[in-house]
Order: structure tokens, then sequence, then C-alpha cells
């Protein structure tokens, strides 16, 4: 009875179970830019030491980005220069970057952080004028061209700042962070097109 | 807004991304359970806090992350150079007269 009762307990803890994003399918559009929550994807976080860079470009199929500021896509996997020894990785095409990088037997740590970060897509003539409003960084084109990647601040929260076209930027944030800098990319957008 | 060139990121970044870190070339004694405890206070407490030119620990940290030394004039507020952590106490600044 005992046995029956727990057993049913399980099966309807697993049934709450499910993957919330945060602020899901949130939108706005302001004449220029539209600001939009992206679908959930894989992340990961990936610290190596040089002599990994090779294996684990090939486990993953995206080579690492060695240069700072810089990023690389093939097949929905974007992998994003953080630092000298730190990259993070963004799977688009629900493959799982983590267990490309178990099979790997050279020196890494790789952590899962799908469920850590959301990504906010901010697209129009006026996106870099939005992002601008709280980060400090140059976002003209010679500066941040296309495919550039950085960690940097929005505000007062810190993001991971990705360029994807001349006027689209990938923006992730901590999920916790989402309601702050959603919003503060909403008013910029607002006042970016003015 | 000051301009701080991170020797890791090879350009100059807005310093809201950076954090100050102390004073740098500060040797931890290899023995630290033997020091004598003036000794001790003048490693963990005691720094030279100049007028003028001071080196500096400074962190990238909403940037890559890293530890990095600067050359800075407290007076002026200007960063005279940066260079990477480990590395030696540079021999001659930039723009010194000697």
């Amino acid at each position: 009875m005992a046995k029956a009762a727990a057993k049913t307990k399980a099966a309807a803890g697993s049934a709450s179970v499910e993957r919330r994003p945060a602020l899901a399918g949130r939108t706005l559009s302001a004449s220029g830019v539209k600001v939009e929550m992206l679908p959930p994807a894989e992340r990961i976080s990936l610290r190596a030491p040089q002599a990994s860079v090779a294996a684990l470009s090939k486990a993953l199929g995206v080579t690492l980005p060695v240069k700072p500021k810089s990023s690389a896509t093939k097949d929905g996997r974007m992998a994003l220069w953080l630092g000298p020894d730190e990259w993070m990785i963004i799977d688009e095409a629900g493959n799982d970057p983590l267990a490309d990088c178990a099979k790997v037997t050279v020196l890494h740590s790789a952590v899962g952080i799908s469920h850590r970060n959301v990504g906010i897509s901010v697209v129009g003539p006026a996106a870099a004028a939005t992002v601008n409003s709280g980060c400090p960084q140059d976002l003209s084109l010679e500066a941040f061209p296309v495919g550039a990647a950085s960690r940097t601040i929005l505000g007062k929260s810190e993001i991971v700042l990705l360029r994807s076209a001349a006027d689209a930027f990938r923006v992730e944030c901590w999920r916790s962070f989402s309601d702050y800098v959603f919003t503060l990319l909403s008013e910029a957008a607002g006042d970016a097109a003015n | 807004m000051l301009l701080i060139r991170c020797p890791y990121c090879e350009e100059e970044r807005p310093e809201l991304e950076f954090r100050n870190a102390g004073e740098a070339h500060i040797a931890r004694p290899t023995n630290i359970a033997a020091e004598s405890d003036d000794d001790f206070e003048k490693f963990f407490f005691i720094r030279a806090n100049p007028k003028g030119v001071i080196y500096e620990r400074w962190r990238h940290i909403h940037g890559c992350a890293r530890f990095f030394n600067a050359v800075r004039d407290t007076v002026t507020d200007k960063f005279v150079m940066t260079y990477k952590a480990g590395e030696p106490k540079p021999a001659k600044l930039p723009g010194a007269s000697k």
C-alpha cells in the first residue's frame, strides 16, 4: 500500500517536472526593432587548455574560435569565445553538446547550463541602438562585426552578446535576470526608434 | 567613461566591464606559518597607496574574466599600460622621460 502510494507520488512528481522557460513567448515590436524571447536551446560552458581545442572542436563539429571576441557557427551550433580558455556552446538544433564532449578524453570541463540562460533576439535597423542603451561597448560594424561575440554588461546585468547579422543580436542572460533584461531592452526599443 | 585595454581581449573596453583587485606584485610568503606577526601584517594589510604611478591588479570581470596588471596614475586616473598576470613589472613605462 505504502509502495503504491510512493509510486503514485513519484509519477505525479515526474509529471510536474516540465521545462518552463522564463518569459517564454514574450515579444515586443517597436518601429525599427523587434525584441523577442528565443526558444529553449542546449548550452554548455566549456573550459579547456589550448592543447585540447582541436579534439573538442572535432567532437563538437564546430571549430572553437581562439581569437578574442569571435564566434563560429555550424549546423545550428554556435561556439562563442568568452575568454582565453572559455567558450559558450549553444545548440539550437536539439543535439546535446554535453554528450559530444563526454566522449572526449582530453582535459576539459563541460558544464550544462541550458536552463541557466535564456536567449533574447534583438532584430531590426535600430537593434544596435537598442542594445547600446545599456551596453557600453562599441557596437559599430567596424568594432563589433557580424559574428562577433563577447561577454559584457547590459545595465546592471551581465550578458553574452552575439551579433548574428548586421542588424541582429542575440542577448544571452541568466534566467533570473531575464525579466530585467527584457524590460530594459523593451524600454530601449521604444527610445531607439526615435 | 574610461577605456581600459585588456591584454587578453587585446582591445580597449569600457571601464564598466572591469573591477579593481588591489595592489599588484605582492608575493605570498612561501612558508606562511613561519612568518612573524609583523611580517604577516606587512604582507596582509600594509599597502603602498602612492600618489602617482601605482601597479594594480584589475579583473575583466564582465568580459574574459581574467586578472591582469595595470599601471595607473592615481593623480590623473590615466592608465599608463596594462600587461598579463604573471608577467614581470615593466622596467620602463611608455612615455616615461628616462
